[in-house]
């Protein structure tokens, strides 16, 4: 019904369409509701007079609708705005100074902006419509790159308009066409949808304040924030990919702090052109997904022989190749841990929340610059996009970025062997860079002797580089606080293992089930605790959206038998699900 | 002038693996002679270089030196410069490394002018991997990947450089000592990215490949050294020049003697006619090819950067956001 009305709203041409039962892909973060919750969908040409709930998609048509509508949205929301209609004079008719487009107002929102107007035009020109039929048809172009966005299919509504028009061939064709027209605009312009959610937590948020925040906001914030705790600059090198592109974009707008943006011309030269920013001692960062960060593997081992810190974010979306560039996944940790040639350990973490991609930013840099070490983190894609209340930490608190100084340069052994001087605890090397006199030095990809640096094909001392590359990135886990769970009890019948987004849900089952919940941020190495923490318990359930890469790690690194609950729809998973599996483990424990 | 540094201090400990009687040994001597020649600093020059047996060179000069993977050299000299513009950047690369599986990176870095003095050497052969023929091999050549002659069109250095938009393009010799140390010091004075080809023999697997035109004996003849502004006369005594023939709109060599008017004076900002001296079989064109000034990519990087990439706020100023709310 709702959608039937909404769809005739649409045909009709009013001012605004409400679809009040049309359930969103709900990617929620922690502690929130799953697949439950409705979104309105308001086509707006003038004032939304919807009552009630602040709306989590708008459409706008023009600017007037903009202003009216904007002050209803809830931060996160997703807001279509046709650039067609932003001319100076409906600008200045709907009280708008400047562009909202270029201002910060429009900065808590989700935007996606699209010449609707004339796209939809091209699209229904062959059917020789008027003008004002043509100009209608445009609902049904935005209603097409809704349901792209939001995965819905197209067919329901497209049958809709065929019964509805049944009468009106032309209309019916052209309307037809508008959708079809939207939606494959969606697919080509990679968009994807998240919408924020009502936290059934908010009761229970702790004091202090708050703002909304998307990953890709946040994970900008972190990576300025850990230039700023090191005292560095920071060059982010990036080449556009799906869904990494968000932080790129926040990241130009924080130049202030300190950060400059290279795109790069492709992914091999991003990673390489962090490189040569960390080696002449800024801290690089590079970002993409998968396929792009396969390309980026060889440039990774670089870094690795050469003792460079650098931050790799892996925004991971579904595959093999290109896969589903829109649609999240969490099957890149094989990648991260052990996708490389030869034996080329580095530390990989992983943000379980929006919010979190923060603190994981700076925690990356930090292990990078103590250790002397590529780092990669691990961001589920959707998150880019995906808001979440953020308790804003006190900036001021957070400990500063230690990186190791370069020696003195007055006597000693020569400054080849000076370079790789390594600090016992993390075995990090001293950063020294090109422009400091008396350290003069080469380094690169070829094997180095262990202390001179000099390129050694030496047996013994391959064999010592190997243990040492291993070492240092161990050495990682005397730094890193102990495993606590997250919920429940330390000890028992079962606790559920889980990494990334999926904090969300499986808080949520355990809650419900009693179930003890341990989230991992660390990934490798995993937490020193960890076997001895997960070995108090009988069974543990790893629900993960792969197909059991978390769980192969466990067993490989903690000679345990955990056992796997997989997702790989592109959808996360919803607590129902949860709980019963977690009751069906139990139950086949007391079987 | 006794703290000034010679060649020899340019020299590092490590001995020199390549082949006796490799053209590298020529370049790496001119390298480091123009080193000491523009009195460069060891703290603040560094050579990158991807991988080949003209990538082991950083490891012989005593400066910085990063010997970085196959073809990245211009990527990861690009992110080092705008890390530290101060820095005298030096990329050396080979025919493989730059221009078949680093090909992308030469032709984004030569579009950005970001200053780095890349140098390839062009042995037209893959020397390390053991003698496959490379994309500046010529049609036909026989290796151990191509026995009944390899089918490939080569590319010429010249003609891609241009092609992306090089600024700065010089060729030389690897055994001549005076033009190859003339062509260094103009790259090094050159802001932007300063591309230059090296003509570099390989004894053992492509040995004498550019000997129609390296061979003292005939150079007059062989040999055109272009001087930005001077006639560009070739031959004994110079008796010989070259002309633009504006019907065929190719260039050509006529007796100079005979209507020195006609001789082509080089115009290095010419790039028609840089175009057609690339092309020039024989004599073939050495010395600064083309230079156009434009604005470096590092310098219109910070220009445009709204603090020059320094820190005027801190995080604590953005992490609010917009709109902030507090829960007691």
């Amino acid at each position: 019904m709702g959608s039937q009305f909404a769809v005739s709203t649409a045909l009709s041409g009013r001012d605004f369409a409400t679809f009040p039962d049309y359930p969103a892909e709900i990617r929620a973060p922690a502690g929130t509701t799953f697949g439950v919750s409705a979104y309105q969908i308001n086509l707006g040409g003038g004032p939304i007079t919807t009552a009630g709930d602040a709306p989590d998609v708008l459409v706008a048509f023009n600017p007037a609708a903009l202003k009216v509508s904007l002050p209803m949205l809830r931060p996160g929301a997703l807001i279509i705005l046709n650039n067609d209609s932003f001319t100076p004079r409906s600008l200045a008719k709907a009280g708008y100074e400047e562009d909202p487009r270029d201002g910060d107002a429009l900065d808590p929102f989700q935007l996606v902006t699209a010449d609707i107007s004339h796209l939809n035009l091209e699209a229904v020109r062959s059917f020789g419509l008027s003008k004002s039929e043509s100009g209608r048809s445009k609902n049904f172009w935005a209603l097409g790159l809704l349901l792209w966005m939001f995965g819905r299919e197209l067919d329901p509504v497209e049958a809709w308009i065929r019964r509805r028009l049944a009468k009106e061939p032309t209309l019916r064709d052209a309307n037809v066409a508008a959708l079809h027209a939207g939606h494959a605009f969606g697919e080509t312009a990679e968009l994807a949808a998240a919408l924020p959610q009502i936290s059934t937590e908010t009761a229970r948020m702790a004091p202090g304040e708050y703002r909304s925040i998307t990953g890709a906001e946040a994970l900008a914030l972190g990576i300025a924030a850990a230039g700023e705790l090191a005292e560095r600059a920071v060059l982010f090198c990036s080449y556009p990919i799906t869904p990494s592109s968000p932080l790129l974009h926040r990241l130009t707008r924080l130049q202030e702090l300190g950060v400059g943006t290279f795109q790069a011309e492709d992914e091999i030269a991003a990673i390489c052109a962090a490189i040569g920013a960390s080696y002449g001692g800024m801290i690089g960062v590079t970002s993409s997904s998968g396929p792009g960060i396969a390309l980026k593997t060889e440039a990774m081992g670089l870094a690795v022989s050469a003792e460079l810190p650098l931050l790799i974010v892996n925004w991971q979306r579904g595959g093999p190749s290109t896969g589903l560039p829109t649609k999240t996944e969490q099957s890149d940790l094989y990648q991260a841990v052990y996708g490389r040639n030869a034996d080329t350990p580095l530390p990989v973490l992983a943000a379980g929340s929006s919010g979190e991609c923060f603190d994981m930013a700076v925690e990356g840099v930090r292990i990078a610059l103590r250790h002397m070490t590529p780092v990669i983190l691990l961001v589920d894609g959707y998150l880019s996009n995906a808001s979440e209340p953020w308790l804003i930490p006190i900036f001021e608190s957070l400990a500063p970025i230690e990186s190791h100084a370069p020696p003195d340069v007055s006597g000693g052994p020569s400054a080849q062997m000076r370079a790789w001087e390594r600090d016992p605890a993390s075995l990090g090397r001293p950063w020294i860079t090109p422009g400091m006199p008396g350290l003069v030095h080469r380094t690169g990809g070829l094997e180095k002797d262990y202390a001179t640096g000099h390129i050694s094909y030496d047996p013994d001392n391959h064999q010592r580089m190997t243990e040492f590359r291993q070492a240092k990135v161990d050495s990682v886990a005397n730094f890193i606080p102990d495993q606590a769970v997250e919920l429940g009890d330390d000890s028992g019948e079962i606790v559920v293992v889980g990494w990334g987004s999926t904090y969300g849900p499986i808080y949520q089952a355990a809650r419900r089930t009693g179930a003890s919940f341990v989230h991992l941020r660390h990934i490798n190495p995993l937490p020193p605790n960890l076997r001895e923490l997960l070995g108090r318990f009988d069974k543990v359930l790893v629900p993960e959206m792969n197909n059991g890469q978390l769980a192969t790690l466990l067993r490989d690194k903690l000679c345990i038998a955990p056992v796997s609950f997989c997702k790989v729809s592109g959808l996360p998973f919803r607590i129902s699900e949860l709980v019963s599996r977690i009751e069906t483990e139990r139950k086949g424990d007391a079987a | 002038m006794s703290d000034k540094l010679t060649a020899k201090d340019f020299a590092t400990s490590q001995e020199v693996r390549w082949c006796p009687g490799c053209g590298d040994y020529a370049i790496l001597k001119a390298v480091t002679t123009a080193l000491a020649d523009v009195g460069a600093k060891p703290e603040s020059t560094v050579f990158v270089s991807g991988i080949g047996c003209a990538s082991r060179f950083p490891y012989y000069v005593e400066t910085y030196g990063f010997h970085t993977i196959h073809g990245r050299a211009p990527a990861v000299a690009t992110g080092l410069k705008l890390a530290n513009p101060e820095l005298d950047v030096w990329v050396v690369t080979g025919d493989g490394d730059g221009l078949s599986i680093g090909g992308n990176h030469l032709l984004h870095t030569l579009r950005r002018n970001v200053s780095l003095k890349i140098l390839l050497f062009n042995n037209e052969i893959y020397g390390l991997t053991k003698g496959q023929y490379s994309p500046t091999s010529r049609a036909g050549t026989v290796s151990p990947s191509s026995p009944a002659g390899s089918v490939d069109a080569p590319v010429s250095p010249g003609q891609f450089a241009l092609g992306s938009g090089a600024k700065f393009f010089a060729r030389a010799i690897d055994t001549d000592k005076a033009g190859l140390g003339e062509v260094l010091r103009q790259a090094h004075a050159f802001d932007g990215t300063a591309f230059t080809e090296i003509f570099q023999n390989c004894i053992v697997y492509n040995e004498d490949v550019f000997a129609a035109f390296t061979g003292r004996e005939d150079a007059a003849n062989t040999q055109l050294h272009l001087s930005n502004g001077k006639p560009m006369l070739f031959g004994d005594d110079n008796s010989k020049g070259i002309r633009f023939n504006a019907q065929t709109f190719a260039l050509e060599v006529i007796d100079a003697n005979e209507s020195p008017g006609d001789v082509l004076v080089h115009d290095e900002t010419n790039a028609v006619v840089a175009r057609l001296l690339t092309d020039l079989q024989l004599p073939v064109a050495l010395g600064v090819i083309y230079r156009q000034s434009a604005e470096p990519y590092e310098r219109a990087f910070y220009a445009h950067h709204p603090t020059r990439m320094t820190r005027t706020k801190s995080v604590a100023e953005f992490i609010r956001g917009p709109n902030s709310w507090t829960v007691t």
